[in-house]
């Protein structure tokens, strides 16, 4: 009699239809698809979660990480002396421009002063630890190994030593998510560095970003730079993002395609700065409403947008 | 022997701990950092279906949503996206399963692609129609694979089931 199934069959007790259950499992699945898509009210839930689900990836993790720390230490004396020369050369090399820059911060701290310019922010963060690359295969997004408890919040912007990486988009108690800048419509204003014309660079979920709602005329080249405009209040004004690589002006439409490449390792790294929340930005002047009586306002606006945009 | 209803080979009862224990594996196996190449299996799904047909009483649409919820927050997608396919998917396997299991082992990883497959399409819909990045056709040779590890999966998951409950080496037959 050991062989067989013990429980009876449960003829008189049966719990609800499994159609029933059905219907209500998939109202509560798209339920909560729907909220946290559009509302993005469940953070607590998801926090709560990966509060458990966490230790247990990072174990997981831990394999791969083996295999590849074994890797390096392997690698021997010849790469390493190459790499040190490498960057003994890359420092050699920046050496000129870093050895002025505390003089030149001062000194354009100085002329702001002098013409009552607010102070460029300082740059601060701190350096966390790429754990690994979220599995989601529709988006392009990261985990740090740093979240809540080191004060890290959501919309944080991250870098790594050649440009914008991403932005913090959630946080957990023990680590962060970071959307990548190529991540599907992901958005970055931008500002060229050339012409210092402004727009905003969007990305298309293919490891290329594009530079959207420029006129067909506009002046822009192939080899271009686009630094980060600071004009969101998110991104630190300066910092590379992108590189124009391919520009189609067709004259039937009204905007150019330009196609831009991220100049930051993008999609291959090991460590990123998360820079420090950026100041308040001033409040905007309020919308006017009557014609006549505001008609210096929207002025007085564009007047100090553009004396921001020039002082970064 | 083959493990199906129509060998007469008795299974021993499935024990709970060991289906959670796979469980637990599955989701270990997912969380491996081989999510980027290109035709791995989702193996909560494989495993999930598995019980679905095997044991239908035990595991159902409840383990499913729950799973569902786990993989959501660790791959960082949408909350709900895979709830809603793993609850369709351990519908549709314990509704098949008096089906499937009187077929032989080949013929019933053959019934149980469409159901992977299944799995798959509907997140990419939920996703590409809320406006995601469309992750190439990589994204659907992951079921095929299972497919295949169909066999094995079966193998190993019964392995506990094979064995007699009491060992006497002197027992007449």
């Amino acid at each position: 009699m050991a062989g067989i199934d013990h429980a009876p069959p449960p003829f008189f007790k049966r719990g609800p239809a499994p159609l029933a259950l059905l219907t209500f499992y998939i109202a509560v699945s798209l339920a909560i698809f729907v909220v946290d898509l559009r509302f993005k009210s469940l953070e607590l839930f998801r926090q709560s979660i990966a509060l458990v689900v966490d230790p247990v990836q990072r174990v997981a993790q831990t394999p791969g990480s083996l295999v590849d720390y074994a890797a390096t230490y392997l690698q021997g004396m010849r790469g390493l002396q190459q790499e040190n020369s490498e960057l003994k050369h890359a420092q050699l090399s920046t050496a000129p421009n870093l050895q002025r820059l505390a003089q030149l911060e001062a000194e354009n701290e100085r002329l702001r002063k002098l013409l009552a310019v607010k102070e460029r922010e300082k740059a601060n963060g701190q350096v966390t630890q790429i754990l690994y690359t979220a599995r989601d295969p529709f988006s392009r997004k990261i985990i740090v190994d740093k979240g809540q408890q080191a004060g890290i919040v959501a919309g944080q912007p991250a870098i790594d030593e050649t440009g914008v990486v991403g932005q913090v988009t959630r946080v957990f108690p023990f680590s962060a998510e970071i959307t990548l800048i190529t991540d599907k419509d992901q958005v970055v204003p931008v500002q060229v560095v050339r012409s210092g014309q402004r727009s905003v660079v969007f990305g298309l979920g293919n490891g290329q970003l594009e530079l959207r709602y420029m006129p067909a005329n506009a002046d822009i080249q192939v080899g271009d730079i686009l630094v980060t405009s600071g004009l969101d209040g998110i991104y630190l004004a300066g910092f590379p993002v992108a590189k124009v690589v391919n520009i189609e002006r067709d004259s039937a439409y009204s905007f150019a395609r330009i196609f831009c490449v991220p100049i930051a390792g993008v999609e291959n790294f090991g460590e990123v700065m998360v820079l420090d929340p950026r100041q308040a930005l001033p409040p905007a002047p309020p919308e006017s409403t009557g014609r006549p009586s505001s008609s210096d306002k929207p002025g007085l606006g564009g007047k100090k947008k553009k004396t921001a945009a020039k002082g970064n | 022997m083959q493990p199906t209803f129509s060998s007469s080979r008795i299974l021993q009862p499935v024990r709970p701990w060991f289906i959670f224990f796979s469980m637990l594996g599955a989701v270990l196996l997912n969380f491996l950092p081989t999510a980027h190449w290109p035709g791995v299996p989702d193996w909560v799904a494989l495993v999930l279906c598995f019980w679905c047909i095997r044991e239908f009483r035990h595991v159902g649409m409840g383990w499913a949503f729950c799973l569902g919820l786990l993989m959501d927050v660790a791959d960082g997608a949408v909350l709900g996206q895979h709830c809603f396919a793993y609850v369709l998917l351990a519908y549709t396997a314990s509704a098949l399963s008096r089906r499937i299991l009187w077929f032989p082992l080949a013929q019933q990883a053959l019934q149980v692609l469409p159901l992977l497959v299944a799995t798959q399409i509907f997140q990419a819909v939920m996703r590409l129609i809320v406006g995601a990045d469309f992750p190439g056709w990589g994204y659907f040779i992951g079921p095929v694979v299972a497919t295949l590890l169909w066999i094995p999966a079966t193998f190993i998951l019964l392995l506990p089931q094979y064995q007699p409950v009491e060992q006497d080496p002197n027992r007449p037959i």
